[in-house]
């Protein structure tokens, strides 16, 4: 499965004023893995996730994808490498002045002028494939929360994308939709065989959907290895993460053998 | 001196400097927003080669800018034109035959209070409608989202806008007008028994196109304005409900004032320099 790294960041730093966000982050992405970006909330790794494709420019550092140096590139070239980029944004961001098909459809309509049947037939399978089949005549305002996330996979993989980010994919959600939304990110990247990059804070997510793990700490990568490599390492970043999550979930849940590979809940 | 009387006079330099730094603010925060607007011009501007698939976004926001705005228009225009008649007999009665109230109305409409008073009211209800839309889709990340997909935001919401603005705003200003010229004349003759005849010749005796015309590219600069100074405050949005707020706001405070600026450097421009008239 693991590959060329397909995305290539190094020393990458942000600051928004004294706020120093990303201190000096070295992340490598492999062609066809899925990469989780793990850490506590407000730690920057929606930020980072932004500035992979490109909607916020860094202070310093590098992110080379399949070679190129996005942060150098003009806006015609970021646009052609954005539309093979999918991203789930961590509210969805669904045009609510659309409906749902209309959503699923625009990058259709606007980077392969697909029309009518044609693009009916096509929004309709997207719709599908994220289990929401016959919802295209629905408002986003009609959408329970796990279906405004499902409705945004289903546009982020409108173009067939080879990369998808997701941010947050399970935040705000219940137990059981974000379960449902986990094995939906599992099950896309089977079906398009596409490099997927998730940032989460949930560690049960991170062990589920991901190949490989790297746990962002103080505005830097403190770990970084496979989701077994995960529960066995001495790093202490990573146990103080872990057992602050199993603080935050005083036996609410009993561990599920057949999907939490790793006992970590 | 006592200390209620030194924190008196504390208070009396805490108001005045208070004062001062927040004109200061407010003016320093309107050039800024006048130099992104300007940049967001020229980006629209480059955004127009792809004009062509556009068309369906500019005749939606033709119908949401102009049609919807025609009731506020048709209200203002009707009344602004009987209050100029009833204005211009109370001042002219004693000096000046009747015979020229139809040139004062139709002259102070096309040149002045048509294009003006129109794109006030309309600029107020489309720049903050404007700011409002593009702040809250700022704000819930929805023009990230357009972004992530390859869309433009600029091509597809910012020109779209800017676009049917400077269409609708002449057009609405023509409905305006007619509007509020018979307006004045309903009252010229009912209230101030006018003739229709009197009322037509006053108006032919000292018509020139060009103050048609001048008012009308006083609307096409108006329409401009509104359009980008409600989608440079919207773009702009930062921080949640409070910030849609106070965006909406700042389109309207924008709009309203280089409304009033750019009326009097056009007025300038077009009837002393360019067509000649003091």
């Amino acid at each position: 499965m693991a590959g060329q790294a397909l995305i290539d960041i190094r020393g990458l730093f942000k600051a928004f004023g004294d706020n120093e966000v990303l201190r000096g982050i070295d992340l490598a992405v492999r062609n066809g893995e899925t990469m989780v970006v793990l850490g506590p909330s407000g730690c920057g790794k929606s930020v980072l996730l932004k500035h992979i494709i490109g909607l916020m420019k860094p202070d310093g550092g590098s992110i080379v994808v399949e070679g190129r140096e996005i942060t150098r590139l003009a806006r015609g070239e970021l646009s052609n490498l954005r539309m093979r980029f999918g991203m789930v944004f961590q509210g969805a961001a669904l045009f609510d002045s659309m409906t749902v098909g209309a959503n699923v459809g625009l990058p259709l309509v606007e980077h392969h002028r697909t029309r009518g049947s044609e693009l009916d037939r096509l929004v309709e399978e997207k719709l599908e494939m994220v289990g929401l089949s016959g919802t295209a005549h629905l408002w986003p305002s009609e959408l329970s929360g796990g279906m405004k996330k499902r409705v945004a996979l289903a546009r982020a993989i409108a173009l067939d994308p080879d990369v998808i980010l997701y941010d947050e994919p399970t935040t705000g959600l219940d137990p059981v939709m974000a379960e449902q939304i986990n094995e939906l990110i599992r099950s896309t990247q089977k079906k398009l065989n596409a490099t997927s990059v998730v940032v989460t804070h949930d560690l049960h997510s991170a062990c589920f959907t991901g190949d490989r793990v790297a746990l962002m700490d103080d505005g830097r990568i403190a770990f970084e290895g496979t989701t077994d490599e995960l529960t066995t390492t001495e790093n202490e970043a990573v146990r103080t993460f872990i057992a602050r999550g199993r603080r935050r979930l005083p036996g609410e849940r009993e561990a599920d053998s057949s999907r939490d590979r790793f006992g970590l809940l | 001196m006592t200390s209620s009387s030194v924190t008196a006079r504390r208070n009396h330099g805490g108001f005045g400097t208070g004062l001062f730094r927040t004109l200061g603010g407010n003016a320093l925060e309107l050039v800024t927003e006048v130099g992104a607007a300007g940049l967001l011009l020229w980006r629209s501007s480059l955004a127009l080669r792809k004009f062509g698939r556009s068309v369906p976004l500019v005749v939606e926001q033709m119908r949401r800018i102009g049609v919807d705005s025609l009731p506020l228009v048709i209200i203002t225009a009707v009344f602004t034109g009987a209050v100029t008649a009833v204005q211009a007999a109370y001042q002219l009665k004693e000096f000046v035959p009747k015979i020229y109230l139809g040139v004062a109305i139709y002259k102070s409409v096309t040149i002045e209070l048509g294009p003006v008073l129109t794109a006030l009211v309309v600029g107020g209800r489309v720049s903050a409608s404007i700011a409002a839309e593009l702040g809250t889709m700022r704000v819930t990340e929805q023009i990230d989202a357009m972004d992530a997909m390859a869309i433009d935001p600029v091509r597809y919401l910012v020109m779209p806008r800017i676009v049917a603005a400077l269409i609708m705003l002449p057009i609405v200003t023509i409905f305006a007008d007619v509007l509020a010229i018979s307006g004045g004349f309903v009252v010229a003759n009912l209230s101030l028994d006018v003739s229709v005849k009197t009322f037509v010749e006053g108006m032919k005796l000292y018509f020139f196109p060009h103050d048609v015309l001048g008012g009308l590219l006083k609307a096409f600069v108006f329409g401009g304005i509104i359009a980008v100074m409600g989608c440079t405050a919207g773009l702009r949005t930062f921080g949640g409900a409070v910030g849609v707020g106070r965006a909406a706001t700042r389109a309207v405070v924008a709009s309203c004032v280089l409304i009033l600026i750019s009326d009097y450097v056009l007025a300038t421009l077009l009837f002393k320099v360019i067509f000649g008239e003091a």
